[in-house]
């Protein structure tokens, strides 16, 4: 069977065809499928699996940023009663060749190789029964070392003389546009991505007025509830299963395989609910380390990562970026020139795809006939930075939107005017050279305008206590070239279920996918099963990452479920003896214009001769991509959709101690159609309150790449006592011509804009331009004192 | 038991008799996990602050990350399982149904064990 491969148009919608009904399923606030289970607490996780005969496994980090491992002593902790075996690099060596993972760039080994790069670095692994023997055998592993020069900033970093992090640089091969990259050495630019559109010097000689800043964001991370979590066995005659908390089962089959080398079929990747992913779990975490040691000791082997281990595992970049910006007098934006230097930690994860596929949206949603963006993926000697809800979009935001009321102030434009001006349009080029369609920016600024009551007068407060508000856009392109497979099952019994990769981390996917389905297939969508992630019955996707899955496995359902559908109906038509083009699926059955109807269950009797038998619908969704030109960054198709997410803030700020209070939120986006409306909302809220963390408290503190506080207790994250009491969302839906029922992606598009929104609201109360984030009580009052020239302590 | 580091305890769990042996160190959610096949409860931050791992002891929520097996020797513990009664979900787990009171559900147990304590203390809660 091939698989249509092409997006499907949606039937023509003429009154008199039978084929044309509203919408009964899709764009319903359809509960979740999975309520009862999440509230009963009986729902899946992979954290509850317990293997017969498992061993736990407890990770010895290093203790240092940077340095050459002189000896390994396991001794002490081989003698711990209990302890079923101490594995280290040598241990690894003996299954796998080249142990050196990752999707952009084989640098991680699964074990510490004769140097660690940063603090928190997995040098050895301990086994026992009991996962406290395995701890105390950790602790009591012995390593010496000897001591690099190490490198944290990743400006300084960048610097041809900065303290090398990997000798060489080793691209995957996965994307053929880093190939060049192989072999490099003497540096730790894991990617430079450049776009260039028009002359940026000629466009700051016409400007009337040239602005230029720096903007940083630190280090923050996941904070997924459910930790990272992996548990391997072996399973004969030659398999190897891993069961394991993962965004991207499918990339976990083919890089075990590839490490092993095995062929892919001997390799079962599965997954469940996962209690939060956010990019946390994406790639290798675990899963290499848990398959090598069930190897070696054939048995099923599990590794729970604890809060603190979190950490020292996977983080958000930390980026520097500094944007000048020549406009007009009347606001118009002419040029704009972007250098991000994105900090990646020691192991580059997807980090140099962070850095280009978010960097060359670094000009933001303007219209700008001069731009040139440079992004630098840069290796330091901090915890590797991967994905992080967003992709890298909300640090160019911070700086983009930060310095747009900037130059609006100084223009004495109002800033929703400012944007307005400069707005991309459809049919307009993007700095790329992709021409826009399929998203209206227009409209998030009007939605954002109303919910702000933009045009009223606001009261800035008096005193001590100020107020502000502020507001923010932000664009994103989905990541491109991906693919997504699909298979749709209608059994003997006339119960269907959906087979995908999609996992559900806490997004409502298996709702979503489901509703797509059952609108296809006239079914409700409480009767729909979404058979979670298993490589050996579901097929390939990506990832689910980066807002893709309701618009790339969207379609690829839509086009199986409307294979099988195709089918159920040839079925009836036979029955019936009248064409297909006359038959609907609607209610669970096939049904005739001229009113003869057959159930699912009736069509598979009248198929098989039996109450048995499958039709299997398959679909397959690759939207068209082409790659950008590397010395130019163009491309007349650079992406499937974009994604714009804007919001407005009100706070209030106290002058006496710098705290911040955002009495009100706004997240509008732009979401093409919402499949499940009550869901886009969560999703967008959501997004909003985690950005929310960012900008106002969370940030990983370092000292000699040590976190300083890696545990929930020093680093805060939002509780409800921080959310504004005026919270809400604005789904803004414009139908995306190839979206599924004209749906996009919107997981990620609440993270945009929050930081520059509530900064700007700052900067609105009290007049203080604040660069970095987050805007801790600290930052602010240091910032309201040096701008009243009576600066701070240390500050003076 | 003559390993003097083990002692057995038992205690009501979810309206149940029940009885375990339980190491000094090991806490409520271990012991909830090996011996009793209950995972609705959940260690997270391992700080007792995320609220994944609430249970209630003799009426008050607690942190079963943190609180030692060995102290509930004796007492009444309820967790997530216990509250529904036979398939009929608590009204507070109805609610947050009915509400979507929920995302990925890790931590939704807590949330609702605490509601649970918060509404038995304070029938009608103010924000204060």
């Amino acid at each position: 069977m091939t698989p249509p491969t092409a997006p499907v148009a949606p039937p023509p919608e003429t009154s008199d065809s039978p084929t044309v009904r509203t919408l009964r399923e899709v764009g319903r606030s359809v509960p979740r499928l999975e309520g009862t289970a999440k509230v009963d607490g009986s729902v899946e996780y992979i954290y509850n699996l317990r293997l017969p005969g498992m061993l736990h496994g407890k990770i010895h980090r290093s203790s240092i940023a940077h340095g050459r491992i002189v000896r390994i002593d396991t001794s002490a902790a081989l003698a711990v009663e209990g302890v079923h075996a101490v594995f280290t690099a040598g241990d690894v060596a003996t299954l796998v060749a080249n142990p050196y993972y990752g999707p952009a760039f084989h640098d991680q080994p699964i074990l510490a190789i004769d140097k660690v790069r940063h603090v928190g670095e997995p040098v050895a692994v301990a086994l026992a029964t009991d996962p406290h023997v395995a701890e105390e055998a950790a602790n009591l592993i012995e390593v010496e070392y000897e001591p690099l020069a190490a490198v944290f900033d990743e400006v300084a970093a960048a610097r041809p003389d900065a303290p090398v992090v990997h000798d060489v640089l080793k691209p995957a091969g996965t994307f053929t546009d880093l190939k060049y990259l192989g072999g490099r050495s003497g540096t730790n630019v894991a990617l430079d991505a450049r776009v260039r559109r028009g002359d940026v010097a000629r466009g700051f000689a016409e400007a009337d007025q040239v602005f230029e800043h720096t903007f940083r964001t630190g280090k923050v991370i996941h904070a997924t509830f459910e930790p990272i979590v992996s548990l391997a066995e072996v399973t004969a005659p030659n398999g190897l299963t891993i069961h394991t908390a993962s965004q991207s089962p499918s990339f976990v089959r083919t890089e075990i395989s590839r490490l092993l080398g095995w062929p892919e079929n001997r390799v079962r990747v599965r997954t469940a609910f996962l209690g939060g992913g956010f990019g946390a779990k994406l790639y290798i975490k675990l899963e290499a380390l848990v398959a090598v040691c069930a190897l070696l000791v054939r048995k099923p082997v599990r590794i729970a990562l604890t809060m603190d281990e979190q950490f020292y595992t996977i983080t958000k970049h930390g980026a520097t970026v500094r944007i000048k910006t020549g406009v007009k007098n009347d606001g118009r934006i002419i040029a704009r020139e972007v250098e991000t230097y994105w900090n990646g930690g020691a192991y580059a994860d997807i980090g140099p795809r962070v850095s280009q596929k978010s960097g060359f949206t670094s000009a933001g949603p303007y219209d700008i006939e001069h731009v040139a963006l440079d992004n630098y993926a840069v290796y330091t000697n901090e915890p590797p930075a991967g994905a992080l809800r967003g992709f890298g979009i909300s640090q160019l935001v911070w700086a983009y939107e930060r310095q747009m009321d900037i130059i609006a102030h100084a223009l004495t434009i109002d800033p929703l005017e400012l944007r307005r001006r400069n707005v991309l349009r459809a049919g307009r080029p993007h700095a790329t050279g992709t021409i826009i369609g399929g998203m209206e920016i227009d409209a998030v600024l009007d939605s954002l305008a109303e919910r702000m009551e933009w045009h009223r007068p606001f009261d800035r407060g008096t005193g001590t206590i100020r107020r502000g508000r502020g507001l923010a856009i932000g664009l994103k392109a989905a990541i491109s070239p991906t693919t997504s497979t699909a298979i749709v099952h209608v059994y003997g019994d006339g119960s269907c279920a959906v087979h995908c990769g999609t996992v559900d981390m806490g997004q409502a996917s298996d709702t979503a996918l489901a509703q797509i389905a059952a609108e296809v297939l006239g079914i409700a969508t409480e009767s729909v099963r979404v058979v979670h992630p298993d490589t050996d019955l579901t097929p390939y996707d990506m990832a689910t990452l980066g807002s893709r899955s309701t618009y790339h496995m969207g379609n690829a359902i839509r086009l199986a479920a409307d294979d099988a559908r195709t089918q159920l109906l040839r079925i009836a038509g036979t029955a019936f003896g009248t064409e297909i083009v006359e038959l609907d699926c609607r209610d669970g059955a096939i049904v005739s214009r001229a009113g003869a109807r057959m159930t699912f269950r009736e069509a598979m009797l009248a198929r098989f001769a039996m109450q048995a038998g499958t039709v299997v619908g398959v679909g397959a969704f690759t939207p068209s991509y082409q790659k950008p030109d590397p010395q130019t960054g163009q491309s007349p198709d650079i992406t499937p959709f974009w994604m714009i997410g804007g919001a407005g803030a009100e706070i209030s700020v106290d002058c006496e101690t710098g705290r911040i209070e955002v009495t009100k939120l706004v997240n509008a986006a732009d979401v093409g159609a919402a499949i499940n409306p009550a869901s886009v909302e969560r999703q967008l809220t959501g997004a909003a309150v985690m950005q929310l963390g960012f900008t106002l408290f969370e940030a990983m503190n370092f000292s000699d790449g040590q976190v300083l506080n890696a545990s929930l207790a020093d680093y805060k994250i939002p509780g409800l006592l921080d959310l504004p009491r005026d919270l809400t969302a604005a789904v803004v839906e414009v139908p995306h011509e190839h979206g599924p029922f004209g749906a996009k992606g919107v997981g990620e598009t609440g993270v945009f804009s929050p930081s520059p929104a509530i900064a700007n609201a700052l900067y609105d109360a009290v007049g203080v331009i604040v660069t970095d984030l987050p805007l801790t009580p600290e930052r602010v009052l240091r910032a309201i004192r040096a701008m009243e020239n009576r600066p701070l302590g240390t500050d003076a | 038991m003559s390993d003097p580091r083990l002692r057995t305890i038992t205690f009501t769990l979810n309206g149940r008799p029940a009885r375990a042996t339980v190491a000094s160190h090991e806490t409520v959610v271990e012991v909830l996990q090996r011996d009793f096949g209950l995972f609705g409860a959940r260690e997270s931050c391992g700080q007792g602050l995320c609220g994944c791992c609430t249970v209630i002891v003799d009426g008050t929520a607690v942190s079963g990350c943190l609180y030692l097996a060995a102290f509930i020797d004796g007492t009444t513990l309820v967790t997530i399982e216990g509250l529904s009664d036979r398939g009929t979900l608590h009204p507070i787990q109805q609610a947050f149904l009915a509400k979507t009171g929920f995302q990925c559900g890790f931590c939704t147990p807590g949330f609702i064990l605490m509601t649970k304590e918060l509404l038995e203390r304070h029938p009608h809660p103010t924000d204060e």
